[in-house]
């Protein structure tokens, strides 16, 4: 249970990026999470509430989240597929060894900040 | 309302310092496993074993963390090598910056091997890059074996799988080919050890790959000024 400091650098990136934007007040933070990554994406909505919680000028920002599941590249044919118990063999050309593509991510996509 | 494109990792301030810290590491050509397992795996008393029992005249550090208590440190620091405790005060992993700072005075140059124990936690550690070489994930046959299946996030980044307490293979349910298995669905070229800490099994490969580990590091390692 990791997601309380997680959801603390979240929230130290999005407030540097919105100090070079005027300190300007982020209404909505949108979050790429992967299914490898490690973290629980309920969880950390649990743990921004929390801090939101303590917050004095209240209006927490929305949190989005981007749950990309855990999917592997083929380098013979170039397919992209879902990983099934673990399967890794291409469904399409049935090459034994494919790549991770994506599943691992925890990255800030955007925020979005209120008109001045 | 102005949408802003960040595409930024959340940890990015922990890689910026891991890279740091394994930059330095390798330019004093210091190895760098970071062991990760569920608590009573037996972190500890490999690494009290590799203390015990590793040439005397390799230099190793020891940073163990855990969530309260020095009892980690006092045990390992009966070896006569020099060991600090991190203790995360709830933190149920460590981070890079916890490292760097528990790194403080050590002189690097003075050492061959760093090892950091990580918190007993098969989860969130995964997530935080500590400058390490390798994380070395151990898994023990007192555990399912289908940990890696539950936690695979943790052992696709394993860099060496080690299976502990195997002297304990006919009192117990656990499927050793079966959980080598495992291990390979989540991380097909991983190398595994057996080992048993308790009777000694195994330790002998541990330490030549340890070793060949090392070796491999300084070869790669760019030499600046050599004629």
């Amino acid at each position: 249970m990791h997601e309380m400091s997680i959801a603390t650098s979240v929230l130290e990136a999005v407030e540097a990026e919105a100090d070079k934007h005027g300190g300007a007040k982020v209404t909505k933070i949108g979050l790429r999470i992967g299914e490898w990554s490690g973290v629980d994406p309920e969880a950390l909505r649990f743990c921004f509430e929390a801090l939101a919680a303590g917050n004095q000028d209240g209006g927490a920002p929305a949190i989005e989240i981007d749950f990309r599941p855990r999917q592997n590249r083929c380098p013979s044919c170039g397919t992209v597929f879902a990983l099934k118990d673990f399967e890794i063999q291409c469904p399409q050309c049935r090459a034994e060894v494919t790549e991770p593509f994506s599943g691992n991510e925890l990255e800030v996509a955007f925020i979005e900040l209120e008109e001045p | 309302m102005t949408r802003v494109e960040v595409q930024q990792k959340v940890l990015s301030e922990n890689e910026r310092i891991a890279k740091t810290l394994r930059e330095t590491l390798v330019a004093h050509g210091v190895y760098c496993p970071n062991f990760i397992s569920s608590p009573g795996a037996g972190k500890t008393l490999l690494l009290e074993r590799t203390l015990a029992l590793f040439p005397r005249d390799v230099r190793i550090a020891v940073l163990t963390g855990d969530i309260q208590t020095d009892n980690d440190a006092q045990r390992l620091a009966r070896y006569g090598f020099p060991v600090r405790q991190i203790t995360t005060g709830g933190a149920c992993h460590l981070d890079a910056r916890m490292v760097e700072r528990a790194l403080d005075g050590w002189q690097l140059d003075s050492l061959d091997y760093l090892f950091i124990e990580n918190v007993g936690n098969l989860v969130c550690p995964s997530s935080y890059d500590l400058g390490e070489n390798n994380k070395i994930v151990i898994l023990s046959t007192t555990e399912g074996e289908d940990k890696p299946l539950k936690y695979p996030a943790t052992f696709s980044r394993a860099g060496l799988v080690i299976l502990n307490k195997v002297d304990l293979l006919p009192y117990v349910t656990f499927d050793l080919a079966l959980a080598k298995e495992n291990v390979r669905k989540v991380n097909p070229n991983v190398e595994i050890l057996e080992v048993s800490c308790t009777t000694g099994v195994g330790l002998d490969a541990w330490y030549a790959w340890l070793e060949r580990r090392r070796a491999a590091s300084l070869q790669a390692k760019p030499v600046f000024g050599a004629i």
